[in-house]
C-alpha cells in the first residue's frame, strides 16, 4: 500500500509540474502579438494610473523616459492573486463562494510546504523537531490544514450549488465543470476522513512524507488515508490539463496582453521578432488577401491590389 | 417571460430568428425617453431579405450572407469555415493575435462576471443571445472539437456543439453584435477577452470566406485603397473641399486660414478621418485655424490614404489593416515629417498608434501622437487667447473607447474642457470605465436593412442613458447642451441617435468635436462659431 501511495504522490506531483511548465512554455513561446492592452496599466507613471492614462498622454512621448513601476503592478497583482479583487468588485455573489475556495487552496498549498519542511527537518535534525519548534510547526500546519480544507470545501460546495442553480451559469456549465468541483470535494473529503479516522498507531502525515523521502516500504498506510492521498494526487495531475490551470494563463493574460504596452522601437528586439513574423507565409483563402502560401505577410501588406483601379 | 436561448439553438436548422426584442423588453431609459410604448417600432425585415440572405439570428441582418442554394454549397461553406478556424490557431496565419486568442479559449471560467459590464447585454434586457460569453462559448466549443480534434471526453469536459451551416451563418452575424469596446475584458478576473473573440471571428469570415460588412470592406478599406478615402474623395476632390472649408472658416471667424498641403519637413502631418471633411467640415476647419494660430508647422498629405486616417481593417481584417497602416506611414515618410498627429477619430488613434506599432518597422516607424495631446499643449500653455464665457452652456464629454480604455488618452481632453467649458459635467461612469457610444467597430457606418433600429435601440441605448442623465438638470429646450465627442464614428452615432429620438428639436442636445469648442472661445475669432444648428 505504501508503495502505491508513494508512486501516486510522486507521479501526481511530477505530472502537475511538467504539465504546468508545458502550458507556461506554450504561452511563452507564442509569437509577440499586436498590442492589445487595456487601461489602466498599473506599471505606468503613478500619476497616470490614477485615471488610467498612458504615456500617449505626453507630448512627444517617444522622447521621454518610460516608466516601469513594479510597485504599481504589485499593488494590483497581490490583491488580485490573494483575494480575487476583480471578482469581488464585479461579481460579489460569486466571490463569496470563489474566494474561500481559492484561498483554501492557497492555505493547503502552504500547509503542504510546511509538512514537507517538518518532514525534512525531522529526518535531518530529529532532536530539534522533538522540541518546541517541532510542536509549534505541528500546530501551525494542523491549524492551516484544517482551515484550508474547511475553506476549500465550503467554497467548492458553494460554487457547485451556484453552478447548478443559477440560470446564468447553468447554460454554460458542462458535465466536466460539475465533475471538477465534485472531484475536489471527493478528494478532499476522503483525505480529511482518512486523516481524522486514523488509528493511534497509524503514521502521521509528516511520517508519510518521510516515508516517501526514504522510500520506507514498511510503513502501514490505512486504506482510507491512502485513497485520499491517491485521489489528491490524481487531482493535482488533472488540474493543469484543464481550464483550472488559469493560475498559469492569468500571468500571460495580464502581463503579455492586458498590460503589455511595450513600444516597438527601431532596432529593438521586438522589431527583430516582427521582421521574422513578416516572413511567414499565410494561406488565407479569401481573394482580397492575396495569400497563396508563397507570399509573405510583408508582400501582402505592402501590395495594394486596388491601386490604380478605377472607382 | 421569454424562453432562454440555449447554445445548441444556434445549430437549429430553420431560418427563424432565435430572438425577438420588443421595446418593453429593453433596459428602461430616463426622461424624456421613459415610455417604451412611445418609442419607435422596429422596422421588420422584408420577405425579399429573409428569403435571400441569412438572417436567422435576431431582428436584424448586418452582413447579408446569401443563402446557399444547395446542401453541397452549405457543406462547402462549413468546410471553409472550419479551415479558417484552424488557421486562426497557427503562427503563420495569425501570429498577430494567436497568444491572446488561445488564452481566451483555454481559460474562461464561465463565471459570467463580464456580462454585466456589457452595454449590449444590459440594454437588450439581458437577452441571452447578447451575453458576451454566448459567442465566445460557441467558438470555444468549436475550438476544442474541431481545432484540437477533441472526442467524446473533450465534449464532456468542454461541451459539445453541432457544426452545420445554420450555426456558421448565425455566428457570422453574431460577430457583428459586439462593439469590440472590450469593457467586458476589463472586468474578467482571468483576463479572457470576449471582444477579441468577436474580432477574430470577423477576421476568420473575412480572410477565409470573404464575408464581411460591405460598409467596412467594399465601401471602406477597399475604396480607401482604391481612391484614397473611404468617402470616395480623390486627392483632387479633398483639396477642393478643404479650400472651401478654409473660405468658410474665414467667413465664420474672421480669421484667414490656409490649409497647407504636402509640406516637406513639416513638424506635424495631421491626418483627419475624411468623413469629417464631408459631414462636419467645421472640425478640420477648426483644426486648421487652431494649429495655424498656435504657430505649428503642419501639413496635410494628398497621398493615397494620406488624407484619411480611417482604418476599418482594425475591426475585421488584418491584411486590410496592415495595408492601410502602411499607406499612412508611407505618406509621412515621403514628406519627411517629424510626427503624425491623428485628428478626432478614436479608431484611427488606436489603429495607427497602438496596433500598427507592431506592424511598422524600420523607417516606416514614424512617431504618432494624439491630437488631444497637441491641443492640450496649445490650450494649457496659453498659446491662444481664450474666453471660456463663450462656452457657457452645459457640456459633457464622451470617451471614445479606442482613445481611452484601449489607448489610455484620458486626461488631455479633460484638461481642455475643464479650462474652457465652465458648465462641464462628466457622464457616469467615465474615463476608462466609459460605455461605448454604440457605434463602435463599424456600427456607426452600418445601416443596411434595419440595422439602425438595432443600433439605436440596443447598442446605443446605454450611452443614451448616460447622456440624458448627464443633462438631467437642464433638459429644458431653452438651454443649449453640447456632447463633446472627439471621434468621428462616435459623432456619427450621436448624430443618428439624437435625430432618431428628436433630442435636438425637443431638448436642444447638440453634439460636436473638441476643437470646435476651442475655436468657439477664441477671442480673436468672431463669436458664435458653434452655431446651434442641426447638422
Amino acid at each position: 500500500m505504501s508503495v502505491l501511495v508513494y508512486l501516486a504522490l510522486g507521479a501526481g506531483t511530477a505530472v502537475f509540474a511538467v504539465a504546468t511548465a508545458a502550458r507556461a512554455w506554450m504561452y511563452a513561446r507564442a509569437p509577440i502579438h499586436l498590442r492589445w492592452e487595456l487601461y489602466p496599466v498599473p506599471h505606468e507613471d503613478p500619476e497616470k494610473v490614477k485615471h488610467g492614462g498612458s504615456y500617449f498622454e505626453d507630448k512627444d512621448w517617444w522622447t521621454r523616459k518610460r516608466h516601469y513601476n513594479l510597485a504599481g503592478e504589485l499593488r494590483v497583482m497581490v490583491p488580485e492573486m490573494l483575494f480575487l479583487k476583480a471578482l469581488r468588485e464585479f461579481n460579489r455573489k460569486l466571490w463569496y463562494r470563489s474566494f474561500p475556495f481559492h484561498f483554501g487552496l492557497y492555505i493547503l498549498a502552504g500547509t503542504c510546504g510546511l509538512v514537507f519542511v517538518a518532514a525534512v527537518a525531522g529526518l535531518a535534525a530529529p532532536a530539534l523537531m522533538a522540541g518546541p519548534l517541532g510542536t509549534i510547526l505541528q500546530w501551525v500546519y494542523t491549524v492551516s490544514g484544517v482551515a484550508g480544507m474547511a475553506l476549500a470545501m465550503v467554497g467548492a460546495v458553494g460554487l457547485l450549488h451556484r453552478r447548478l442553480t443559477d440560470a446564468d451559469l447553468k447554460t454554460y456549465t458542462t458535465a466536466g465543470d460539475v465533475f471538477n468541483l465534485l472531484f475536489f470535494l471527493v478528494a478532499f473529503g476522503v483525505l480529511t476522513a482518512g486523516i481524522l479516522l486514523r488509528s493511534p498507531g497509524d503514521p502521521s502525515v509528516v511520517a508519510l512524507v518521510q516515508g516517501l523521502l526514504t522510500f520506507d516500504r514498511t510503513l502501514q498506510v490505512p486504506g482510507l488515508l491512502a485513497a485520499g492521498i491517491v485521489l489528491c494526487a490524481l487531482l493535482a495531475a488533472y488540474i493543469p490539463l484543464t481550464h483550472m490551470s488559469h493560475f498559469v494563463g492569468k500571468y500571460f493574460t495580464y502581463h503579455d496582453v492586458r498590460w503589455n504596452d511595450q513600444v516597438n522601437l527601431r532596432g529593438s528586439a521586438i522589431e527583430a521578432k516582427l521582421t521574422e513574423y513578416l516572413t511567414y507565409r499565410p494561406n488565407w483563402s479569401a481573394a482580397h488577401v492575396g495569400a497563396d502560401g508563397k507570399r509573405t505577410w510583408a508582400d501582402i501588406a505592402t501590395t495594394n491590389p486596388w491601386e490604380g483601379a478605377k472607382k | 417571460m421569454k424562453d432562454r436561448i440555449k447554445l445548441t439553438d444556434m445549430s437549429r436548422q430553420d431560418r427563424k430568428p432565435l430572438t425577438h426584442l420588443e421595446n418593453e423588453d429593453l433596459m428602461p431609459l430616463p426622461y424624456p425617453l421613459d415610455s417604451p410604448e412611445k418609442d419607435h417600432a422596429w422596422a421588420i425585415l422584408s420577405e425579399k431579405v429573409t428569403g435571400s440572405v441569412e438572417c436567422g439570428l435576431d431582428d436584424t441582418c448586418a452582413i447579408n450572407i446569401p443563402q446557399p442554394k444547395t446542401k453541397e454549397e452549405e457543406d462547402e461553406l462549413v468546410r471553409k469555415f472550419l479551415a479558417g478556424l484552424d488557421k486562426l490557431f497557427t503562427r503563420e496565419n495569425n501570429w498577430t493575435f494567436l497568444q491572446p486568442l488561445v488564452l481566451s479559449m483555454e481559460h474562461c471560467a464561465k463565471c459570467q462576471t463580464c456580462s454585466q459590464a456589457c452595454h449590449i447585454f444590459e440594454a437588450s434586457g439581458n437577452d441571452e443571445l447578447y451575453r458576451p460569453t454566448f459567442r465566445s462559448e460557441l467558438v470555444r466549443r468549436l475550438y476544442f472539437k474541431s481545432v484540437k480534434h477533441g472526442g467524446a471526453l473533450s465534449a464532456w469536459q468542454h461541451g459539445d456543439i453541432e457544426i452545420n451551416w445554420p450555426l456558421v451563418a448565425r455566428l457570422a452575424e453574431l460577430a457583428y453584435r459586439c462593439n469590440l469596446c472590450r469593457r467586458c475584458a476589463q472586468t474578467c478576473p482571468i483576463g479572457a477577452d470576449n471582444g477579441l473573440v468577436a474580432h477574430e471571428l470577423r477576421k476568420l469570415f473575412s480572410q477565409e470566406l470573404g464575408i464581411n460588412a460591405k460598409e467596412c470592406h467594399d465601401n471602406g478599406s477597399v475604396l480607401q485603397l482604391k481612391v484614397g478615402s473611404s468617402t470616395g474623395m480623390s486627392s483632387l476632390v479633398v483639396k477642393d473641399n478643404i479650400e472651401f472649408i478654409d473660405e468658410d472658416m474665414m467667413d465664420r471667424t474672421g480669421i484667414k486660414v490656409e490649409t497647407p498641403w504636402d509640406v516637406e519637413g513639416a513638424d506635424v502631418l495631421l491626418i483627419h478621418n475624411a468623413g469629417e471633411i464631408l459631414a462636419w467640415p467645421e472640425n478640420p476647419g477648426a483644426f486648421a485655424l487652431v494649429l495655424s494660430a498656435a504657430g505649428i508647422k503642419w501639413t496635410l498629405s494628398s497621398e493615397l490614404a494620406g488624407y484619411d486616417s480611417i482604418n476599418y481593417g482594425l475591426w475585421y481584417d488584418d491584411a486590410q489593416f496592415a495595408r492601410v497602416a502602411i499607406k499612412h506611414a508611407q505618406a509621412a515618410k515621403k514628406l519627411g515629417v517629424k510626427k503624425i498627429v491623428l485628428g478626432e477619430c478614436g479608431h484611427a488613434h488606436k489603429a495607427l498608434s497602438v496596433i500598427a506599432d507592431r506592424v511598422l518597422t524600420g523607417d516606416l516607424n514614424i512617431p504618432r501622437e494624439s491630437s488631444m495631446t497637441l491641443l492640450r499643449d496649445i490650450v494649457m500653455n496659453g498659446r491662444l487667447t481664450l474666453d471660456p464665457s463663450r462656452n457657457a452652456f452645459p457640456v459633457t464629454l464622451h470617451d471614445p473607447c479606442n482613445l481611452v480604455r484601449l489607448m489610455g488618452v484620458v486626461e488631455p481632453q479633460r484638461e481642455i474642457v475643464r479650462k474652457i467649458c465652465p458648465e462641464f459635467r462628466e457622464m457616469e461612469p467615465h474615463g476608462v470605465d466609459n460605455y461605448c457610444c454604440g457605434g463602435g467597430s463599424g456600427f456607426a457606418i452600418m445601416s443596411g436593412n434595419n440595422f439602425q433600429d438595432w443600433r439605436f435601440h440596443v447598442s446605443g441605448r446605454k450611452k443614451m442613458e448616460q447622456v440624458l442623465n448627464a443633462f438631467a438638470d437642464c433638459m429644458d429646450p431653452s438651454i443649449n447642451k453640447y456632447i463633446c465627442a472627439p471621434c468621428s464614428n462616435c459623432k456619427g452615432q450621436f448624430r443618428d441617435m439624437l435625430a432618431y429620438y428628436d433630442l435636438w428639436n425637443k431638448n436642444r442636445i447638440l453634439y460636436g468635436g473638441l476643437v470646435e469648442l476651442i475655436v468657439n472661445c477664441m477671442v480673436d475669432a468672431k463669436p458664435g462659431f458653434i452655431d446651434w444648428e442641426w447638422h
